[in-house]
């Protein structure tokens, strides 16, 4: 199948914006995730909006991600198969790089999968599974860097150079800065409710 | 017959996050260390959407709905 | 006696004795005030070997059921209502001994062990019988050696007669150890912590659990040779038999006693030797209430009787404290050891408890705030009911009826610091806490 050499363009366009959009996704998801685990909240951002937030967010990348996939096998320019979105390494297009894109998308679909069956799997089994965010990201982070057509740009670096830094960022603060022993601050008046944390 | 359901916390597995009473205070409240006080009212039909929120929202499952015949002393 | 006077401490005499009733002893029918074991051939003249194991007996539960047997374990659950479940499931199931005794102001399990563990063994392989189990798993506290000694032995003595499989396992030392689904939970590989889970239903290896307490057994023994109308001759209709219990505290001769359930208390104490004057008697052990001593005068020992009063029997633990005693510095040192044995599962409990434990020793030491009594009952309101065993629920029932019994030393303690008692020696016997999980 042949397409003309505008919609070619347009596909790629769309191809690489999608990718963009769905890294700075990933990387909000990812950030949002880790300030759940550490239970920060403030009186104007309570949990449960931290924990809507990364719900939403996530399913947000699935439908960008599903852009960037799509957009990328119906423009004929490069030989990708469907089958090489799911299955790492086999693709004859820079099948390294390529398959770390598959990679992170099979450990995103994991995790959506997994988070979606939740209440029916149990929490551990849902927490085990859950953890490979941590390494999906990564990867899909260095997909990108080996083999986004927009990698060696100035704004792509920029974006990427943010994204591990927000990611990195959120990782230490998570490991240095909640307490590592269990905090009940005792109310001092009857009827407040007092703040309790937690180390994990 | 309407199905009558009930909200109750698993102790164990709960960990104090705190997220139910903030997604349906009409039926729980936080103690002095921050764990649910969850009332046994049951959850009518006014209330049911956000029960479910609720239970969705807990990071360990530990808030369920259940059937108040299923209920346990 | 090594074994009570461990749980009770060195002053404790050859306490085992009966407390004066036509009809009794029944357990102790034999037992010497030593507590020395019954060997397997002079019991055998009394009591027939229990059957082989095979298919489930018929009638075993519909016998027990008709003697009203009640678990002598603390909860009082209906011993032939359990049979019944356990034998309904599909699995075979296996019988577990509950000897754990936690409760460091008992020491009836330990002295059953040990002086007639072949009663208690006859009770769980006639129990294994009825609901066709071929497993029993004889569960004594690690830290009582002299009853693990005595199981074992009467394991070998016994290993002529065909049973069930028996084995003898030692357990960690926590309060909360004993509890059903702790013991399941631990069996399992586990550590001694309670679990949502249901023994009866799903519980060693899956298969449907019978957790009975080392007295339930005894009694049960009992039934099938002696029948259930001879069970009801003693006790009360609600809570027919007789009833071991350990008298302590500031009795001349502490020990084990053999009681009929609705005894008066008064009656008891006074076998094993009351004070001159009494302030108070905990009842029901660490997981009781306190009864003034004008109440403990008019008590009688059964669960009908005594939640009017706002107290139950429990495991039978009775400690009597003196005049002169400070109510408040034994309560706040039982309420300290108590927030030290939570498994850590349950926020309300481990954080509830450890509240409660440092205000009572505020109160003890004349530190206490002015609110610190509403904080007190703010809290037990909080901690009631929300663990997953009842550990919580004992700490606020001790509490509630210290505050209530002792409300006059409190209000001094308040306002005048320490009253006098508060520094003498305790009363409470006071286990080591910190024992490990598995």
């Amino acid at each position: 199948m042949s397409a003309t050499l505008a919609s070619t363009r347009a596909l790629w366009y769309l191809t690489r914006g999608s990718g963009a959009a769905t890294l700075v996704l990933l990387t909000a998801t990812v950030v949002l995730g880790i300030t759940n685990s550490a239970r920060w909240a403030s009186p104007h951002w309570p949990r449960f909006v931290t924990e809507r937030l990364h719900r939403n967010l996530s399913l947000l990348v699935l439908v960008f991600l599903a852009l960037h996939v799509a957009t990328t096998v119906v423009d004929g320019y490069v030989p990708i198969r469907w089958l090489d979105a799911v299955v790492p390494f086999g693709s004859s297009y820079r099948p390294l790089w390529l398959g770390l894109g598959a990679v992170a998308l099979d450990l995103l679909l994991a995790v959506l999968v997994t988070s979606l069956l939740r209440a029916r799997l149990g929490h551990r089994a849902w927490r085990a599974v859950h953890w490979l965010a941590y390494a999906c990201w990564p990867v899909a982070l260095v997909h990108g860097l080996g083999t986004g057509s927009d990698a060696g740009r100035a704004w792509m670096l920029a974006v990427d150079a943010v994204a591990a830094a927000a990611v990195l960022a959120a990782v230490w603060w998570r490991l240095g800065a909640a307490p590592s022993v269990p905090v009940a601050a005792v109310a001092p008046h009857p009827g407040e409710v007092a703040r309790h944390g937690h180390g994990r | 017959m309407a199905l009558t359901r009930r909200l109750r916390v698993d102790p164990i597995a709960c960990d104090g996050h705190g997220l139910c009473a903030q997604l349906l205070p009409e039926r729980v409240t936080l103690d002095d260390w921050g764990y649910p006080i969850v009332d046994p009212t049951p959850i009518g039909r006014d209330l049911a959407d956000h029960a479910r929120r609720a239970v969705s929202a807990c990071p360990v499952l530990a808030l369920k709905l259940q059937a108040a015949a299923a209920t346990r002393r | 006696m090594g074994m009570v006077a461990d749980r009770l401490g060195p002053d404790a005499r050859a306490g085992v004795a009966t407390a004066g009733s036509a009809g009794l002893p029944r357990l102790l029918d034999g037992v010497d005030g030593y507590g020395a074991t019954v060997p397997l051939a002079r019991h055998r003249t009394v009591y027939p070997a229990p059957p082989r194991p095979g298919r489930p007996l018929d009638g075993v539960v519909a016998v027990v059921e008709r003697s009203g047997l009640r678990g002598r374990g603390g909860a009082s659950f209906p011993t032939g209502t359990k049979l019944r479940a356990v034998r309904q499931g599909r699995r075979t199931p296996v019988v577990v001994v509950n000897g754990s005794e936690g409760e460091p102001a008992s020491a009836k399990d330990k002295l059953l062990l040990t002086a007639a563990p072949h009663l208690v063994l006859d009770g769980a392989l006639l129990a294994a019988a009825a609901v066709g189990a071929d497993e029993v798993v004889v569960c004594v506290d690690g830290g009582a050696p002299a009853a693990l000694g005595a199981v074992e032995r009467a394991l070998l003595e016994r290993r002529a007669e065909p049973a069930a499989t028996v084995r003898l396992a030692a357990l960690p030392s926590r309060y909360v150890a004993g509890e059903e689904t702790a013991l399941v939970h631990w069996l399992e590989g586990g550590p001694a912590t309670p679990t949502g889970s249901r023994p009866f239903q799903r519980g060693v290896g899956g298969r449907p659990t019978l957790v009975d307490n080392v007295e339930t057994l005894a009694h049960l023994a009992q039934v099938l040779r002696f029948g259930p109308e001879w069970f009801r001759q003693l006790g009360t209709a609600e809570q027919p038999g007789s009833a071991l219990v350990t008298l302590s505290g500031a009795v001349g001769a502490p020990g084990v006693y053999e009681a009929a359930v609705g005894a008066a208390l008064s009656e008891l104490v006074g076998v094993a030797g009351a004070p001159d004057g009494v302030a108070a008697v905990l009842v029901g052990g660490y997981f009781g209430s306190w009864l003034g001593a004008a109440t403990a005068a008019r008590a009688r020992l059964d669960n009908q009787s005594l939640r009017p009063l706002g107290a139950a029997m429990g495991c039978g633990a009775v400690v009597v404290l003196p005049d002169g005693a400070c109510g408040v510095a034994e309560t706040a040192r039982v309420l300290g050891w108590l927030a030290g044995e939570p498994a850590g599962q349950c926020g309300p409990c481990v954080f509830g408890l450890a509240a409660v434990a440092r205000a009572a020793a505020e109160l003890r030491d004349g530190r206490a705030r002015p609110d610190t009594v509403e904080r007190l009952r703010r809290w037990a309101g909080q901690v009631e009911g929300r663990g997953a065993c009842r550990l919580p629920d004992g700490a606020v029932r001790l509490l509630r009826s210290a505050l209530d019994v002792f409300a006059d030393d409190v209000q001094w303690h308040l306002h005048r610091g320490p009253c006098a008692g508060a520094g003498r020696p305790s009363v409470l016997p006071a286990p080591r806490g910190g024992q490990p999980w598995r």
